[in-house]
């Protein structure tokens, strides 16, 4: 596979000069072509600041980073084509939404890339049907949908740009189990079917398990892990010592093996955890 | 009228020691003979609301009804949780308890007043007060003990009073350390705690928070849930809190459930989290532990019912293993 983006020794700060106290500390990790990276740390851990580096809307102190080999940074890049083949949904994205219906808003992005008006339209249109958004919420006002169908409406005006890489900064925050669900089926649908890299941040432990590839772990700016989630989830003391936790069936899962129970304790998703306690009970009985 | 609750620091605030995590048996039966005296704090009855969309001219364009005929009540000292869907009504009912919005239908009563009465605004707003999701648009002063002080001032409290108030608050929800702090400087979970600790130096005997973890990380979730069952606990301030996350409303003495507009369950968390298929149908879902029972149940292995923590279904898992 090759890497789409790679970060190298990464420093920002937001104060001026070089005596700030830096939000990101000197941070290097690399995300292959169609991958799934899922970020995750306390509040304040630099989650959002590094996703804002990566589109070039911040510039670092120092380091670099490589968008298909290139340093985005570097003079005379052209940002604003970056910016639409790396698609960033900020957190609450629906504030963001402010045309007068639903398809101009999702037109608004393609637009704004020079194409022509059948060209955004044609995108437009394509964008709502990948998120499931029905005809009949086209020409609504974008304030009459429900939380979850807003939050898909912002999705497809990102999607409208056809980006290679799809940024999410916690899509999934105040929407109910079932939105919760929606949006995260969603996500694994468009990089099933257009093949995006996917960066997503969240606080939800449980949307990690069930979807990433790998997990960075973010902590004060430095990286704290990067791996597997099931590599990452069985550190839960250290996790939990920088505010962060465990999916809740990796502590059943510990707990029942620490009382005498033959399960493996690196499992993180609800599924797998019950096969394996059945999987345990069979071999009990046999 | 409520007497104003004279507040002590809470022991284990004083003490800089672990606060109590677990307070109520699951089901409340704890405090089942005391709870059976208690009067209500909130009374709606018949309860409806209206939404009603008006074009230019003042015509109306759309009526959609958020809360439709709702009768609960809340005990004072009563720990509830109301759940429910994107739309349910959950946020509109909450705004009724402390006379943000008005019923269209029905009657709303808190600790006795008829929240409709305009001369009663005030002392609604202070006997039920409220916390929001974001914690970035409930914080005024740009110190801690200065947004804290706000409340209580701009009821009239006179000034010598509120050090003494400010102090308790701060400290009911342990973060007495972060009185002087810009409150700019604080995390998701601390800013949460210190809209808590404003509500609370107004004397109120209800809180009502809508979503207030909603924004916040794995840590900050815990310390807010910790610092509202130990206000519940200690303070025996009556708590309605509303949430998308089940975790959290294990340790309710009782759960709401709102759909469409309705109560659609009303009982215990054991109660209401067995019915796990109804409460997908509402677009919820159950905490992990109580999904996994269930669908254990389901392949045949003997687990009770009734299970919704993670040690409940590990002890039920260990005895049956080792049967």
């Amino acid at each position: 596979m090759n890497t789409i983006i790679e970060v190298r020794d990464l420093t920002f700060s937001y104060d001026d000069g070089s005596s700030g106290k830096p939000v990101i500390k000197g941070i290097s990790f690399s995300v292959e072509k169609g991958g799934f990276i899922g970020i995750i740390g306390h509040t304040g851990s630099g989650k959002s600041t590094l996703l804002q580096l990566l589109i070039g809307l911040l510039k670092p102190r120092s380091g670099e980073i490589l968008f298909d080999g290139e340093d985005i940074f570097s003079k005379g890049y052209d940002l604003k084509k970056l910016r639409s083949r790396v698609g960033l949904v900020f957190q609450y994205p629906e504030y963001q939404l402010f045309e007068e219906n639903v398809f101009k808003d999702v037109c608004y992005g393609p637009a704004n890339l020079g194409l022509t008006r059948k060209e955004c339209e044609l995108r437009a249109y394509e964008a709502l049907k990948s998120v499931g958004l029905s005809d009949d919420c086209f020409y609504a006002s974008p304030f009459e949908l429900s939380g979850g169908q807003k939050r898909r409406a912002a999705i497809a005006g990102i999607l409208a740009m056809k980006p290679e890489v799809l940024v999410l900064d916690e899509p999934t925050a105040g929407l109910d189990p079932a939105g919760r669900r929606e949006i995260m089926n969603l996500i694994l649908k468009l990089r099933k079917e257009r093949d995006i890299t996917v960066i997503l941040v969240t606080h939800s432990m449980e949307d990690m398990a069930s979807c990433a590839e790998k997990i960075l772990v973010l902590d004060n700016g430095q990286i704290g892990y990067f791996d597997t989630p099931a590599k990452v989830f069985s550190h839960t003391e250290e996790l939990e010592s920088i505010g962060l936790s465990a999916p809740a069936v990796t502590y059943i899962m510990m707990e029942l093996r620490k009382r005498g129970m033959d399960v493996p304790t690196d499992v993180i998703r609800p599924e797998d955890a019950r096969d394996e306690i059945i999987a345990a009970f069979a071999r009990r009985k046999a | 009228m409520a007497a104003n609750r004279g507040f002590t620091p809470v022991p284990w605030a004083a003490a800089g020691g672990d606060p109590p995590c677990h307070i109520v048996a699951a089901g409340g039966a704890a405090y089942g003979n005391l709870k059976a005296r208690m009067e209500d704090i909130i009374k709606t009855e018949e309860l409806g609301f209206d939404y009603i969309r008006r074009n230019e001219n003042g015509e109306v364009e759309c009526i959609v009804r958020a809360v439709d005929d709702v009768n609960i009540s809340v005990k004072k000292g009563e720990f509830v949780v109301i759940l429910g869907a994107n739309g349910s009504g959950k946020s509109t009912l909450a705004k009724h308890l402390n006379a943000l919005l008005k019923p269209t239908d029905g009657t709303v009563w808190v600790d006795g007043m008829d929240t409709a009465e305009d001369g009663l605004l005030w002392e609604v707003r202070r006997t039920a007060g409220m916390v929001f999701q974001n914690p970035d648009n409930q914080i005024i002063g740009q110190v801690v003990d200065e947004d804290v002080a706000f409340g209580p001032e701009n009821l009239g409290v006179p000034g010598p009073e509120l050090p003494g108030r400010v102090e308790e608050s701060l400290k009911a929800v342990d973060i007495y350390g972060l009185k002087d702090s810009p409150t700019i400087s604080l995390s998701g979970g601390q800013k949460q705690r210190v809209s808590i600790a404003g509500i609370l130096a107004m004397h109120p005997t209800c809180i009502v928070l809508d979503e207030p973890t909603a924004m916040l990380d794995p840590a900050g979730r815990k310390e807010v849930m910790r610092a509202l069952l130990a206000l519940n606990d200690v303070e025996e301030i009556t708590v309605i809190h509303i949430t998308h996350n089940m975790d959290e409303a294990v340790n309710a003495d009782r759960i709401i459930v709102m759909d469409h507009g309705k109560v659609a369950l009303s009982g215990t968390p054991t109660q209401v989290f067995s019915r796990v298929e109804e409460l997908l149908a509402y677009g919820l879902t159950v905490p992990d532990a109580v999904m996994l029972a269930y669908e254990l149940r389901k392949a045949g292995i003997g687990i009770p019912e009734g299970i919704v923590t993670g040690p409940q279904l590990t002890e039920a898992l260990i005895n049956e293993y080792n049967h």
